[in-house]
C-alpha cells in the first residue's frame, strides 16, 4: 500500500523565529489588518510504501523526529496521512 | 602528527584549514564523507562550508554520512575534534555538542571581523589562554545564532564550557556564545574561523595558538 503524508516542522514555542517575525512585520506594514502572529516553518510531502496505516504512521513519525526536525529547536506534526 | 579534515559534498573551507596547518608545520589529510575509517590521526577538523548544500538544516544530512560513525568513535575515545562554522552545525546535529544553530537574529548573512573573549579554558582549543583574553576572529555565516533550552545554557555556563563569547553579539546567540565544548573538553564547536585570521599575511598570534592547541 502507498501512503502520502504531510509533515509540518515549526520552531518550538519559546525558540526565536526571526523569519516568522520578519514576515509578521511585513504583513502588518502591508496592511493585512488583524494579522497578529506568523510562524515560519517547513512542510514536507512524504510518500512511502507500508503494510498498513499504523506502519506508515510509525515510519513518518520516526522520520519527523530523527531527520525532518531538530528536536532541540523544532517540533513537527503530521497534518495528513492517507493511502494513495 | 596528522590532522584529519572531513570533507562533505559542499564543504568549502578544507583548503583554508590545510593551509593554516601547513603554516604551523602540521601535516593534514583530507577525509571524504564516504570513508569508513579515519585512520591514525592526532585531531580532526570539520571545516566550514555548506555540507550537502545545507539542505533540510545545516548539518542535518552530513550527520548521517558514513564517516560520521568513525568520527563519533574518535570523539568518544577522547580524540580532539574541532568544528568550525558549518562544522559546528554538523557537531550539534550529530549530538556531539548540545544546542542548535539557527538563523541570525537580523536574518542577514554576516561576513565580518568579530571581537571575541575567552571564557572557559578546560578544552582542547583555549587551554593556552587565560579567561578574559580578547582578540578578533573572522565570522562568515547565516546560521550562527546559538540556541539551547535554559537548562542546557545554565550547564554550559556553570561548567565553564563556553569557549569563546562575542563581546559585541552579531547574530543573537544565547549568552553571546561563539563557541562551546563538550563535557570532556575534547570536542569544540566555533562559529568564527581561526584558520582565516590573517589569511595571506600569516596567521594572527591568537589564531595560531588556537589551532596549535588542538594538536598540543
Amino acid at each position: 500500500m502507498r501512503f502520502k503524508a504531510l509533515v509540518l516542522v515549526t520552531p518550538k514555542p519559546g525558540i526565536s523565529d526571526p523569519e516568522g517575525t520578519t514576515i509578521e512585520d511585513a504583513a502588518q506594514h502591508l496592511g493585512f489588518s488583524g494579522v497578529s502572529r506568523v510562524t515560519a516553518g517547513r512542510a514536507f510531502l512524504v510518500e512511502c510504501e507500508a503494510g498498513g496505516l499504523a506502519e506508515a504512521e510509525a515510519v513518518v513519525d520516526s522520520m519527523g523526529e530523527r531527520l525532518l526536525s531538530n528536536p532541540v529547536i523544532q517540533e513537527f506534526s503530521v497534518l495528513e496521512l492517507e493511502e494513495i | 602528527m596528522t590532522v584529519g579534515i572531513l570533507v562533505f559534498p559542499g564543504t568549502n573551507c578544507e583548503f583554508d584549514v590545510a593551509e593554516a596547518y601547513a603554516e604551523i608545520g602540521v601535516a593534514t589529510r583530507l577525509i571524504g564523507h564516504g570513508e569508513p575509517d579515519l585512520g591514525e590521526l592526532e585531531a580532526v577538523v570539520l571545516p566550514g562550508g555548506f555540507a550537502y548544500g545545507d539542505y533540510l538544516r545545516p548539518g542535518a544530512i552530513a550527520r548521517f554520512a558514513p564517516v560520521m560513525r568513525s568520527l563519533v568513535a574518535f570523539a568518544e575515545a577522547g580524540g580532539p575534534v574541532l568544528g568550525i562554522c558549518n562544522g559546528f552545525q554538523v557537531l550539534t546535529e550529530a549530538h556531539l555538542l548540545p544546542g542548535a544553530l539557527q538563523k541570525n537574529a537580523g536574518l542577514s548573512f554576516i561576513c565580518a571581523t568579530a571581537p571575541v573573549e575567552v571564557v572557559g579554558t578546560r578544552n582542547v582549543l583555549t587551554r593556552e589562554f587565560a579567561p578574559g583574553d580578547r582578540f578578533d576572529l573572522p565570522i562568515n555565516h547565516f546560521e550562527g545564532n546559538f540556541t539551547a533550552d535554559g537548562e542546557t545554557l545554565k550547564r554550559l555556563e556553570g561548567e565553564g564550557r563556553i569557549v569563546l563569547r562575542y563581546t559585541d553579539n552579531p547574530n543573537g546567540s544565547a549568552l553571546d556564545i561563539a563557541g562551546i565544548a563538550n563535557e570532556r573538553g575534547n570536542v569544540v564547536g566555533l562559529m568564527p574561523h581561526p584558520e582565516r585570521a590573517g589569511m595571506g599575511y600569516g596567521l594572527t598570534v591568537p589564531a595560531r595558538m588556537l589551532l596549535e592547541s588542538l594538536v598540543a
